[in-house]
C-alpha cells in the first residue's frame, strides 16, 4: 500500500514542477564486507540531477540522503523503583525500527522538507520507527520510541546531519555516511530524495549489502547450521588451550 | 586494535579481552573459582550482549578450569572420586536450572532475579567466608601457627550410604555432596557462572574437606559443569562466540598457570580472606546497580519470540 502510495504521489508531485528531475547516483561501494577487523565503514553517495529542461528558478535544490538497516522489532522494557529495587515494570513491542539509520541533509531538516512529505516518505528517525501497535494502555507510548532513538542515537547507530549533503550548481551532490563498527548484517537501503520548497520531487532507491566475509561468515554460519559441532569444537579448543598453557609452563619451570 | 566478534555483533579491542581474560585467570588460579561471577558481570560493561557474555563465559570457563587442574593432578590435590560424586549432583542441577531459567523468562524478570541470586548468594557466602577467616588469622597468631584443624560432627555424619574419600581424608554419605552439586548446577545455570564461589565454601564448611584438596576438586567439577552449559547454549540459543571466547581464554589460561604458583606460596586463611573479599566487592557494586537510580531507565531487547 504504501509503495503506491509513493508511486501516486511521484505522479502527481513530477507534473507540477517546471521540469522532471531524475537522480543518478553513484556510490563508493554497495557492498560493506564485515572482516574480522571490521571497524567501522565510511559509504561515499555522490550523485547528479539529470533534466531535460533548464534549472527550474522556483525554490534552490535540496538533497536528503538516508541509509536504512534493516527493520527489526524491539521489545523496550521499562524500570520503576519497587521495594527500593528497580525492576522492569513494563514493555511495548515496537512494531520494527531500522537496526541502523542515518540521514544527511543539504540544509535545515524544517527547510529542507515538510512535516507531510516527511510523514509520507518516513525520512526522519522519529517516522523511520513504526510502533502502530503500541500498547496505548501503557501511559506514554511515545516514550518508549523516544527510548529506542536515544539509544541507538548513543551508540552511533541512528544520526541525523544537517547541512553535510554538498549541492553543487543544483546539479551535482555528494556525502560520506559513516557506519559504525557495531553493525549487524543485512540488506542495507539508500534512499536519495530532491526537494523543492519542502517538495519532494525525485527519489532514489539503492541497495547496499552488509555481510560478514571470511572467518566470520563460516563461523557465524556454523554455529547456526552445526550448533552441535560447533559446540565440540568450542570445548575441544577451550580445552586445547588449556591443556597447552599448562604444558608450556611446566616446560618454562623445568627448564 | 579492535575485532569484529561474529556471533555478538560487536567490535571490541582485543588486548582488554586478553587482559581480562588474564586478571579472571589469575584468580581463578589463585582461588579455584571459574572465575564467572566477575568475567560475566565485566562482559556486560564492555557491551558484549548479556546472553553472549553468559554462554561464551562457560565455554572459558572450560579452558581456565583445565589448565588449573592439571597443575593440581600433578600436585595430587583433586579428589577425583568426590568430584565424580559431585559432577552427578552438578549434571542433574544443571538441567534443573535450565527448566527454571526457562520458566522465568516465560514470567519476565528473568534479569533482575539472576542479579537478586547474584547479591543474595554473594553477600552470605563472601560474608561467612570473611568473618570465618579473620577469626582463623587471629586464632592462629595467638596459638602460634597451630592450625586450627577440628572438624565439627554435624548432621552430615549421620547420613546413611557413607562412602570413603581418601584424598579428603572423609568418609562421609555421598547425600551431602549430591544434594550440593544439584545446588550447584542450578545456580550455574541461572547465573551463567561455574559455581566455584558457593563450590568452594561449600566443600569447606559442609563436607568438611581440607582446603587445598578443595581448590583442586572444584575446578575438576566446575570443567564437566560449564561444558555442558556450554553445548545446551550452543545447541538451543547459538550464543557462544567462539572468537570472544579464545581471545579470554589465551588470557585465562596463562593467568590460570600464574595463579596456581601464586595460591602455592600463600597461607589457606590469606586465601580465603582475598576471595571473601573479591566476592563481597562484586556484590556491592550489583547491589548499588539496584539500588541507584539508573542513568537510562529504558532498555532494548530483541522483539518477536518471548
Amino acid at each position: 500500500m504504501l509503495r503506491s502510495l509513493l508511486l501516486a504521489a511521484l505522479v502527481f508531485a513530477l507534473p507540477a514542477q517546471a521540469g522532471q528531475e531524475e537522480v543518478v547516483l553513484g556510490l563508493s561501494q554497495d557492498r560493506v564486507a564485515i572482516t574480522a577487523d571490521f571497524d567501522g565503514d565510511e559509504i561515499l553517495i555522490f550523485g547528479a540531477v539529470k533534466r531535460e529542461s533548464p534549472i527550474p528558478d522556483t525554490d534552490p535544490l535540496q538533497v536528503i540522503v538516508t541509509v536504512s538497516g534493516p527493520q527489526e522489532p524491539v521489545l523496550v522494557r521499562r524500570k520503576e523503583r519497587k521495594l527500593g529495587i528497580w525492576v522492569n515494570v513494563d514493555s511495548v513491542l515496537v512494531d520494527s525500527a531500522p537496526s541502523f539509520y542515518a540521514v544527511a541533509t543539504s540544509g535545515p531538516f524544517g527547510d529542507v522538507i515538510t512535516d507531510t512529505e516527511d510523514l509520507r516518505y518516513r525520512i526522519s528517525i522519529e517516522r523511520a520507527i513504526r510502533s502502530v501497535g503500541a500498547a496505548m494502555h501503557i501511559r506514554g507510548a511515545q516514550d518508549f520510541a523516544d527510548a529506542v532513538i536515544r539509544i541507538r542515537e548513543n551508540r552511533d547507530l541512528y544520526s541525523i546531519r544537517e547541512n553535510t549533503v554538498a549541492v553543487d550548481q543544483q546539479t551535482l551532490f555528494r556525502t560520506a555516511i559513516k557506519m559504525p563498527a557495531d553493525l549487524t548484517e543485512g540488506d542495507y537501503t539508500a534512499r536519495i530524495f530532491l526537494t523543492r520548497g519542502g517538495e519532494v520531487v525525485s527519489q532514489y532507491e539503492t541497495s547496499i549489502d552488509v555481510r560478514k566475509v571470511g572467518l566470520e561468515r563460516f563461523l557465524f554460519v556454523m554455529s547456526r547450521e552445526q550448533p552441535f559441532w560447533y559446540g565440540i569444537m568450542s570445548l575441544a579448543i577451550a580445552i586445547a588451550a588449556g591443556w597447552g598453557a599448562s604444558a608450556a609452563f611446566r616446560l618454562l619451570r623445568n627448564n | 586494535m579492535q575485532i569484529y566478534l561474529p556471533i555478538a555483533e560487536v567490535s571490541v579491542n582485543a588486548f582488554l579481552l586478553l587482559g581480562l581474560g588474564g586478571i579472571v585467570g589469575i584468580l581463578s588460579g589463585m582461588f579455584g573459582v571459574g572465575g564467572g561471577f566477575l568475567m560475566t558481570p565485566l562482559l556486560f560493561f564492555i557491551g558484549i550482549p548479556p546472553a553472549v557474555a553468559v554462554a561464551t563465559e562457560a565455554n572459558q570457563i572450560v579452558a581456565s578450569s583445565f589448565s588449573g587442574v592439571l597443575a593440581h593432578f600433578r600436585r595430587r590435590t583433586v579428589d577425583i572420586k568426590m568430584g565424580v560424586v559431585l559432577q552427578i549432583g552438578g549434571l542433574i542441577g544443571a538441567a534443573l536450572g535450565v527448566l527454571v531459567f526457562n520458566y522465568l523468562k516465560a514470567i519476565g524478570q528473568v534479569d533482575l532475579l539472576v542479579k537478586l541470586c547474584y547479591v543474595v548468594f554473594l553477600g552470605v557466602v563472601g560474608g561467612l567466608m570473611f568473618i570465618e577467616s579473620l577469626n582463623a588469622i587471629r586464632k592462629s597468631k595467638k596459638a602460634g601457627g597451630a592450625p586450627a584443624a577440628r572438624r565439627q560432627r554435624s548432621w552430615v555424619h549421620a547420613l546413611p550410604f557413607k562412602m570413603r574419600f581418601r584424598t579428603s581424608g572423609l568418609y562421609i554419605s555421598v547425600i551431602p555432596p549430591i544434594l550440593v552439586g544439584i545446588c550447584v548446577g542450578i545456580l550455574a545455570a541461572i547465573m551463567g557462572v561455574g559455581g566455584g564461589f558457593i563450590m568452594v565454601p561449600a566443600m569447606i564448611y559442609i563436607l568438611g574437606m581440607p582446603t587445598k584438596v578443595v581448590i583442586g576438586t572444584s575446578l575438576f567439577q566446575i570443567i564437566m559443569v560449564t561444558g555442558f552449559t556450554t553445548m545446551l547454549h550452543a545447541t538451543t540459543n547459538y550464543t557462544v562466540d567462539i572468537v570472544l571466547a579464545v581471545l579470554l581464554l589465551v588470557g585465562g589460561v596463562i593467568g590460570a598457570q600464574i595463579g596456581t604458583r601464586i595460591g602455592v606460596y600463600m597461607k589457606a586463611e590469606q586465601l580465603r580472606i582475598l576471595l571473601a573479599l573479591m566476592v563481597l566487592l562484586v556484590c556491592g557494586k550489583l547491589a548499588l546497580d539496584l539500588l541507584l537510580t539508573p542513568s537510562e531507565i529504558f532498555s532494548l531487547g530483541a522483539g518477536g519470540g518471548h
